[in-house]
Formats: structure tokens, sequence, C-alpha cells
């Protein structure tokens, strides 16, 4: 398969997933039992107000006809208005827009954690491995898997925040502090699966012919584990990497509420919790876009690096 | 070296071998065994834990709020002066319920999925790989929070169906890629050639191939199922009951900064966690030992 024709059919197939899950989303909205009407107007409404608010949310025309209404919001950019009065609440966009940055640093942060804590964790398991070192740190990566974020968050926040008082607590995200304890919660599972790939993969590359190549020249240890090793067993760690940063950037929502942050993950709860279908609605399609554009990305990257991609 | 030695040492050498213990032979990994105790553990705390429970989960002392862990309370009790021990125990068999269903229904019906998609290829084949993606296209837990969210109570029965309408993607995916290699393999096509039909191939052939991997899956899985279930209580969005392990920690993280009241919250993480970790250690114990390939990787 040629490079174009790869690309044109990974694109399409995301462009699939993508409309798949705006259906599946407006499908699942509209089986909500409960009645958005009284959840926005807050208590009993007047019949007036009641048409106005089903008008605004357009619940009062074909199924088919709101579908289309919440495509032409997504083509026109604003993913759709807030009701009741729309004119004086920010549109959808301006409220996902307004928690990306949120989102994205923690995304970011987490990331950094990841990889500081993998790559040494990865690449001193690989070196002794089948020994008691590589199984601490396989103990330490997967206690990273295991640990639930509801206990690890709060945990830190007692220490660090009440105890201690090094760092801010809860609901201050403007804080330039106040980034590290959810960056560290949220890396640590990250953590986890980098410093398993990055041990996996290392372990195959210290293997190889080239290895033994650099070690008989007479190159100092570190020059080999790290320059010819390291950087050839980076790829697959990247990759996962990558596709995870995907998955940060949504799935973040325990964390956001541990630590009472914005972003992407409170937007939706709120909206559900508001029975706020537009919000919930273009909230998922952002979140389904980021992902599989990433994903969509990622791969890109590792056919051009690895040609034998293409073929499977 | 003649003939006759080469008959006679391996059957020379089996007998003068000591007999490796029952264990050895079952050929684990240390950490797998761990795994597999931490499991059990949980399984016979999910089986006999009403039994054993020292009090019905729901019984209230008022004044007993809070207690430390005492001869009556060995874990104390909650700020309704619930036994803590006696709720784990409940929640545990809660628990068990709720992840074997979920791996069982999920891994059948993924299994199911991806044979049938890979052996047969075609329009069904990229039908159930589309489904697939559209399902892997954003992450497994927002999917849940939806589904659980469009029910007004959500219930035990809820979660489970939340949790399976996304759970057997995965299975699906694995084991249509086993097919996809299996059934060009030697064995199949002389079978094929012989006249056999696609229901004895999948039966005889395919599916016994995909056993290894599925269980490795399943029991990764169940560590999965786990977690989910309390991350959904903690959104609040769990079974309305208010013993899961989920709900437990839920609450006592909300009084964790209050000296004395920590082990409401460290419990049941602790639980959450070492069910998870055994479940993960289990897992990758079983891999190595499926997979000849990991195995010389490994040392």
């Amino acid at each position: 398969m040629s490079i174009g024709s790869f690309i044109l059919r990974r694109t399409g197939l995301g462009l699939v997933a993508i409309f798949g899950v705006s259906v599946l989303v407006f499908l699942f909205l509209h089986l909500i039992p409960g009645d958005p009407v009284d959840q926005l107007a807050g208590g009993d409404v007047e019949p007036e107000q009641r048409a106005a608010i089903e008008a605004c949310l357009h619940l009062d025309k074909p199924k088919l006809t709101q579908f289309g209404i919440f495509l032409e919001n997504i083509a026109n950019g604003t993913l759709g208005h807030q009701c009741p009065n729309p004119e004086n609440k920010p549109t959808v966009m301006a409220r996902v827009v307004e928690v990306m940055p949120y989102t994205i640093s923690l995304a970011l942060g987490g990331m950094l954690v990841a990889f500081l804590m993998a790559l040494p964790l990865g690449i001193v398991a690989a070196l002794k491995r089948g020994t008691w070192v590589d199984t601490v740190a396989a103990v330490i990566s997967l206690s990273g898997i295991s640990i639930p974020t509801m206990l690890m968050g709060p945990v830190f926040i007692v220490v660090f925040f009440i105890y201690l008082g090094w760092l801010p607590g809860p609901a201050e995200p403007d804080q330039p502090l106040a980034l590290v304890l959810p960056s560290i919660v949220v890396g640590t599972h990250l953590m986890a699966m980098l410093s398993r790939m990055t041990r996996s993969s290392l372990v195959d590359v210290l293997g190889e012919d080239y290895m033994t190549t650099a070690r008989a020249k007479g190159l100092p240890r570190t020059t080999v584990v790290l320059k010819h090793g390291l950087r050839n067993a980076l790829l697959p760690v990247i990759t996962i990497a990558g596709l995870q940063f995907g998955a940060m950037l949504s799935g973040a929502i325990i964390t956001e509420k541990v630590f009472a942050r914005p972003g992407l993950g409170t937007l939706l709860l709120d909206g559900i919790n508001e029975r706020n279908y537009p919000v919930v609605q273009g909230t998922v399609l952002v979140i389904a876009l980021i992902y599989v554009s990433v994903n969509l990305l990622v791969d890109l990257a590792y056919s051009l690096a690895d040609p034998r991609i293409r073929r499977a | 070296m003649t003939r006759a030695t080469m008959n006679t040492t391996p059957a020379a050498a089996a007998s003068a071998a000591p007999k490796q213990p029952l264990l050895a032979r079952i050929g684990l990994s240390p950490s797998a065994w761990v795994g597999l105790v931490l499991l059990l553990g949980f399984v016979v705390a999910g089986i006999f834990g009403p039994w054993l429970a020292p009090y019905p989960p729901d019984v209230m002392a008022l004044g007993d709020e809070f207690a430390p862990p005492s001869a009556m309370h060995w874990l104390g009790t909650d700020q309704n002066g619930s036994d803590l021990l006696s709720q784990m125990l409940y929640g545990a068999r809660l628990a068990l319920i709720i992840s074997i269903t979920v791996v069982a229904v999920s891994a059948v019906s993924g299994v199911v999925l991806g044979v049938i998609a890979g052996y047969y290829g075609g329009v069904i084949d990229e039908f159930v790989m589309r489904v697939v993606d559209i399902l892997m296209a954003f992450p497994g837990i927002l999917l849940n929070i939806a589904i659980v969210a469009t029910m007004a109570q959500p219930g035990v029965g809820t979660l489970i169906v939340a949790l399976c309408l996304n759970g057997w993607v995965g299975y699906a995916r694995l084991a249509r890629g086993q097919v996809l290699s299996l059934r060009e393999r030697e064995y199949v096509l002389a079978s094929r050639c012989l006249g056999a039909g696609a229901w004895r191939i999948m039966r005889r052939h395919i599916i016994p191939n995909l056993l290894s991997p599925i269980t490795v899956q399943m029991t990764f899985g169940f560590g999965g199922v786990i977690l989910v279930e309390a991350s959904l209580s903690f959104l609040g969005l769990g079974p309305q009951v208010d013993y899961t392990w989920g709900a437990l920690l839920d609450q006592g993280t909300t009084f964790l900064w209050r000296p004395g009241a920590e082990l409401f919250a460290l419990v049941p993480g602790g639980a959450i966690m070492a069910v998870v970790l055994g479940a993960n250690l289990l897992g990758d114990g079983l891999r190595d030992r499926f997979d000849p390939k990991h195995r010389s990787r490994r040392h």
C-alpha cells in the first residue's frame, strides 16, 4: 500500500468512527430518562416557558431533524447553543475552548512525570533483568497501574496540602504549582505502561548484533546502552505514549474531580448532571475527535518510520 | 554414542532426577503465585464474605461513629457507626459477582464475534471491525458513564450491561488477530482439504488455540472491571448500594483529613489495589507461562 492510500484509508476510517460516536451519543442522550426541560428551568414551569425551552433545544422537531441540526452546529463551529436564552450564554465550543488549556496542561504534565519515572525504571529493569532489581521495578510499575486514582489523589492532598502544606490543594487550578499533584496522579498510570514497554523493548535491542559490535569496539557502557540501545528501543515506547496522550486528554475525569480542576472530563460530567444535551454531545464529539486524530497521527508517524506497518 | 544409550538416556535421566513438587511443575513465577493468592483471597471473601461478616452491612450504631479498630470492630466503624469489615465483606460479594459476570459475558461474546469476523472475513469482518473502531474511538469509561447516566436508578444490572457493552471489544480484536494467522496454518488447511466444515475447524483447531491468550486477557480484565466499577461509584454513577468498594472508598476519602478515620479510605482502596495488582501479576505470569517467546526474553 502506498503512503498516500494508507493515509486516505486511515483518515476515512477515523471519520467513520467519529460519525459513529456522534450517532451513538445522540441515541444515548435521547434515551436519558428525566425531563431536560425540568432540569434546565429548575422546578415547575409555565406551559409557555416549557414550549420556549423545547423550541430552543429543538425537542419539538422530529429526531432526524434534531440530528441534522447537531451536524449543522458541527459544521458552523459552534457545536450548539445552551438553553434557555442561548444569546446570553457561551456556545458549547466556547466552553470547550475555555477548559482546553487545563486539559492540555494536565496531559503534558502527566506525560512529563511518566517519562521521568518510566525511563530510569525501564532501563534499570532491562539491564538487571532476572534479578531482584527487575522484580522491584515490576512491582513498582504494577502498583502504578493498580492504585486507584480515587485513593492516590486524596492521599496526596491530605499529605502534601493538609499536613505538609507544600503544594496548593484542590479548587485552585490557576496557581502554577497546582499542576504538580494532578500530574503525578495522572502520570503514575502511564509510567507503569511506559516503563514495562521500555524494559521489554530494550531487552530485545540489547540482544542485537550491533550492540555486541558497539561493546566490542570498547565503547563505554553508558554510551552503548543510552546511545545505541535506548535510541533504538524508544520507538515503540513513544508510540504507546502517543496513543496514551489521547486517552489522557480525555480520560482524566477522576483526577479532575479529585482536584476540582476544570477540564473536558468535568465539563462532560456537569453536562450529564444538568441534562445539558448540547454540552454533552459537543464534549463527547471533541473528545472522540482528539482521540482519533492523535491515534491517526501516531500511526502515520510510525508508518513513516517503519514501512512494514503499512502492509498490515 | 550408540543407539542403545540414546534410547535409554532420557528414561534413565527422568527416573534419576528428583520428582519436582507439584507447585513447581505448574511453572508459574513467584510473582504470579503472589497474584494468584491475592485473587484467591478475593474470591474466598466474595463467596463466604456475607457469612463471615460479624454484622449486617447496614446496621448503624449511633454514638459509635469512627470507632478505632477493636475486638468488636476489627477495622473500626464509619461515620454511621457501621462495621467496616462487614461492609467490605458484603462489598466483596458484589465486586465478585460484577467482575465474573462482566469478564465472562465480554469474553464469550468477544471471542464469538472475533472468530466469526476473522474466519469469514469480507463484509462481516468489515462490519465488526468498524463497530470495534467506533467503540475504541473514545475512552471506554466515557461510554460506561454515558450508559449508566441514561438510567434513572443505576443498579448492579445496569453496571454489568454498561461494562459488557464495550468490554467485548478487546477480546474480539485479540481473537480476530489470532484467527487471521491460525486459519492459514498447515493443519487448518489440511483439515479443510479433508472436508472439515467451518464449525468443526473453529471448534477443533481455532478455539483451543485461542484459550491461552484469552485466559491472559481475562485475568487482566478482572482487575480492569474492579477499577472501572470503583471509578463509576466514585463519580456517583455506581450501583446505588452503600457498600460497594468504590462507594466505600468514595465516602472514606471525604473523611481522610480526619485523624483516626484514615482506615475508612485506606481499607477499600487497599482492597481494590490488591485485587487489581493480583490480576496483573497473575496475568503477566500466565502470559510468560503460555508464551515461550516471552519466557526466553525474560531471562
